[in-house]
């Protein structure tokens, strides 16, 4: 039997939607001198561990939250000075795209190049200064419901389970930790969000969610080429046609860069290799004249929930709410999701306290949120760029973005016809045989690294005895279907090194390996397999990667 | 019996570590830090001891930058009673730990101290040493397996012979190597605890030890990245290699 203990609230990850949950429910309880009890539990050794963004911030939803944000020392130190977009027409020639042609929501001014993982830990500490009970380490391992079926809470996962599933010495019980209401803040594609979107069949009424993988690599350059506020965005090479997709370089402070690529996972040559695309990318002259003769620092990847209002799934069910990326609140068109998110989040703590404060004793569906939620500026967003990623992945980078440029700019969002894309993105996968390999040069050691290097960057750790966290449903779907249909794409899509297949010595077959200590948290593997065969579990808490200014 | 635990806060073992760009150091910017791993089956080994009824109380002191206080607040989580932070904004050398650490020590009486055998990030392991020479206590270093019999302590050390088993006479200063145990998870009803329990935040300067470096550092520099091996084929093929291009024969 497990221990139990009991909030008002318990919220699922500290990132930019679960920490802007947690500060509004206490300011909301401050306001009306109400003691409420919130606790969150987050995987990650340390908050901030495991949070991976551009990233460029709209502050609009931070101004909402702390208006008095400058005096508290938030970490948005550097403003956006320009913008620049490029489209890459080979690995050689790229062509400017004049500020007047460039689609509206991707203008950046009264933005900031920020460290999301930094700014995720300074509301860490604002929601401690608060009395939120902050757990990090601590993995949200399974979702505990009551008898009526309402969500109840969560339980964390056990600690100190050996890799053969027996407790080992230091075996410490997960706990149950229940709640009136509990917040599902996972980022996307969290492993228990997914759960809740197929049991209380959230999506009914939405299009099918759309994903991408962005990674990226923080560098230490050259003073003299830095230009704090530069925000450069490029798309075209060296992704091949029919591969959407885009390239950013933000230069930050402390004479640091953010380069990186976001590929949409929707791809059909299961020969790319997203990690690959971005070492090549690296070399074209735009980066690599920044880039030559810095140093890389830091390594990392995750998947981005990019669907937009269409694919947006339900948001509540009895006794709990889905915010930020869990459920799907980017707005794809202006590559940001930290400020939907976030506000998310708060319309999210509004809606628990106004419940809390009629005596509510928990286990409800807060449909009020539904309806809070269309009526905040979240909505008017997504509802305005609803039709952006369709069109990209209707019409192709070119003629999408000039339908963008139309649609944004001309129209304002209001033409009054939705694009759909229903083709989930795992089913665009092709067979091996109708596509052409691609032959990506070895990485140079200076502009592009290999991936194990690139792991290694990314600080991430796993307690190396304990259940793998990769589990596959089938054993020989990896080989029988993905390697000899698709000739192992998780080999490539991984950005981790994670998946390898290798020819068994002794029967000359070739097998799975699953190396999961390298796992990055990125989620890819559990949305793209063409055989929906990987189902990504939370490891011991702790374990991942250990992002520092990410 | 009061025993008195020492922790250090260090980047955490997991996390690379870079030169910063003058190399006047290493970059600890937004580098996570964590508990000194020695340090954790320090404080693991006390409350072992506290469990078993030996020990009555444990004392968890830190001496460094006041965010050591997390350091200590884990400590207080795996199971101290209290603790003490000398907060020092620079960083301190092995010697003044050991001297301000000998201060605490007239002041609190333990009955035994415990302290990892060295630090992750410097691996002076010095500390415990000039603590035990400084007090004129026994000293146990890199202990294995501990055992406390009345006023006696058996300290098994792994040395490159075997296993060496010493005596020594309480009060004693002991530092813990890798395999003394293997530290618990705090558990999250502890961690909460642990914000409650009392942590006292006292200045290096209050002590009356002088503070001032001894050890000046010229230049903090990346190991060179080591090349990669060759398997050769033959002995002749080995010394054609060693002629012509280490041109050593």
């Amino acid at each position: 039997m497990r221990e139990s203990m009991e909030f008002d609230v318990v919220i699922v990850g500290a990132g930019p939607a679960g920490l802007s949950t947690a500060c509004r429910l206490m300011q909301q309880a401050q306001k009306a001198e109400r003691e409420i009890s919130i606790c969150v539990v987050e995987k990650g050794s340390e908050v901030g561990a495991h949070i991976f963004s551009g990233a460029v911030l709209e502050p609009r939803a931070l101004i909402e939250l702390f208006p008095d944000w400058q005096e508290r020392g938030a970490p948005l130190n550097t403003p956006v000075t320009s913008d620049e977009i490029y489209l890459f027409q080979d690995a050689e020639r790229a062509k400017k795209i004049p500020n007047s042609l460039v689609p509206k929501s991707m203008h950046n001014e009264g933005n900031y190049v920020i460290s999301l993982g930094n700014l995720c830990r300074w509301l860490g500490e604002q929601a401690e200064a608060m009395g939120v009970e902050i757990f990090p380490g601590f993995s949200a391992a399974e979702i505990l419901y009551t008898d009526e079926g309402a969500v109840k809470g969560i339980a964390t996962g056990d600690m100190g389970v050996g890799a053969d599933g027996n407790q080992k010495g230091s075996f410490m019980s997960g706990m149950e930790l229940h709640a009136k209401y509990t917040v599902f803040s996972e980022g996307c594609h969290g492993h228990l969000g997914k759960q809740l979107i197929d049991k209380f069949n959230l999506d009914a009424d939405a299009d099918v969610q759309h994903y991408g993988i962005g990674i990226k690599e923080l560098w230490d350059i050259d003073p003299d080429k830095h230009k704090p506020g530069l925000v450069v965005h490029g798309a075209g090479w060296p992704l091949e046609k029919g591969t959407n997709g885009g390239s950013f370089l933000y230069h930050g402070d402390n004479n640091q860069v953010v380069v990186g690529l976001v590929i949409d996972l929707s791809y059909s040559n299961p020969y790319l290799g997203p990690f690959d695309e971005f070492q090549r990318m690296k070399h074209h002259p735009v980066f690599k004249q920044t880039l030559e003769g810095g140093k890389r620092v830091a390594y990392g990847a995750r998947a981005i929930t990019k669907g937009g209002l269409n694919a947006l799934p339900k948001m509540c069910f009895p006794g709990g709410l889905l915010v930020g990326c869990d459920a799907g609140t980017l707005n794809f068109a202006k590559i940001k999701g930290t400020h939907t998110a976030m506000k998310s989040g708060m319309v999210a703590a509004e809606t628990i306290f106004d419940a809390l404060s009629a005596d509510d004793q928990g286990g409800r569906e807060l449909s009020a949120f539904t309806e809070a939620l269309q009526n905040s500026w979240v909505y008017e967003e997504l509802h305005r760029t609803r039709n952006f990623g369709p069109a990209m992945h209707k019409f192709g980078t070119f003629w999408g973005g000039a339908f963008n440029y139309l649609d944004q700019n001309w129209f304002k969002g209001k033409l009054p016809f939705t694009l759909r894309d229903n083709k989930p993105d795992y089913a665009q996968l092709k067979e091996a045989s109708e596509c052409k390999p691609i032959n990506y040069a070895k990485p140079d050691g200076k502009i592009s690294f290999d991936k194990l290097s690139s792991v290694f960057l990314s600080n991430t750790n796993h307690e190396e005895d304990q259940p793998c966290h990769l589990q596959l449903k089938s054993k020989v779907v990896p080989v029988e279907s993905n390697w000899a249909i698709y000739n192992g794409p998780e080999a490539r899509f991984c950005p981790a090194g994670v998946y390898e297949f290798v020819e068994d010595a002794a029967t000359e077959q070739m097998q799975l390996q699953i190396n999961a200590q390298n796992c990055l948290h990125c989620k890819t593997c559990d949305i793209k397999d063409p055989s929906q065969n990987i189902t990504w579990m939370t490891p011991e808490g702790t374990g991942g990667p250990n992002y520092p200014n990410m | 019996m009061k025993i008195l635990v020492m922790v250090k806060r260090v980047s955490d073992p997991n996390v690379t570590i870079r030169v910063n760009a003058d190399n006047s150091d290493v970059d600890l910017n937004n580098v996570k830090m964590a508990l000194n791993p020695f340090c954790e089956i320090a404080v693991e080994e006390a409350v072992r001891l506290k469990e078993a009824g030996i020990a009555s109380e444990i004392i968890a002191l830190s001496i460094g930058s006041s965010q050591s206080q997390e350091q200590l607040r884990t400590a207080l989580a795996i199971g101290a009673d209290r603790a003490l932070l000398i907060e020092s904004d620079t960083a301190l050398e092995p010697l003044i730990v050991a001297k301000l650490a000998a201060k605490v020590i007239e002041e609190e009486q333990p009955g035994l101290v415990l302290l990892g055998k060295q630090s992750i990030d410097t691996d002076n392991s010095q500390t415990g040493q000039m603590l035990a020479s400084i007090t004129g206590w026994s000293q146990g270093t890199f202990a294995s397996k501990l055992e406390i019999n009345g006023d006696k302590i058996n300290i098994t050390r792994e040395v490159d012979s075997g296993l060496q088993t010493i005596c020594l006479n309480m009060p004693a200063v002991v530092t813990c190597d890798l395999r003394l145990n293997e530290p618990r998870y705090a558990s999250l009803p502890n961690i909460m605890k642990a914000k409650r329990k009392p942590l006292v935040t006292k200045a290096a300067e209050e002590y009356g030890v002088d503070l001032a470096p001894r050890i000046r550092t010229l230049k903090v520099e990346t190991p060179n990245i080591r090349q990669g091996g060759e398997i050769l084929s033959s002995v002749a093929e080995l010394v054609e290699k060693l002629k012509t291009e280490k041109g050593v024969i």
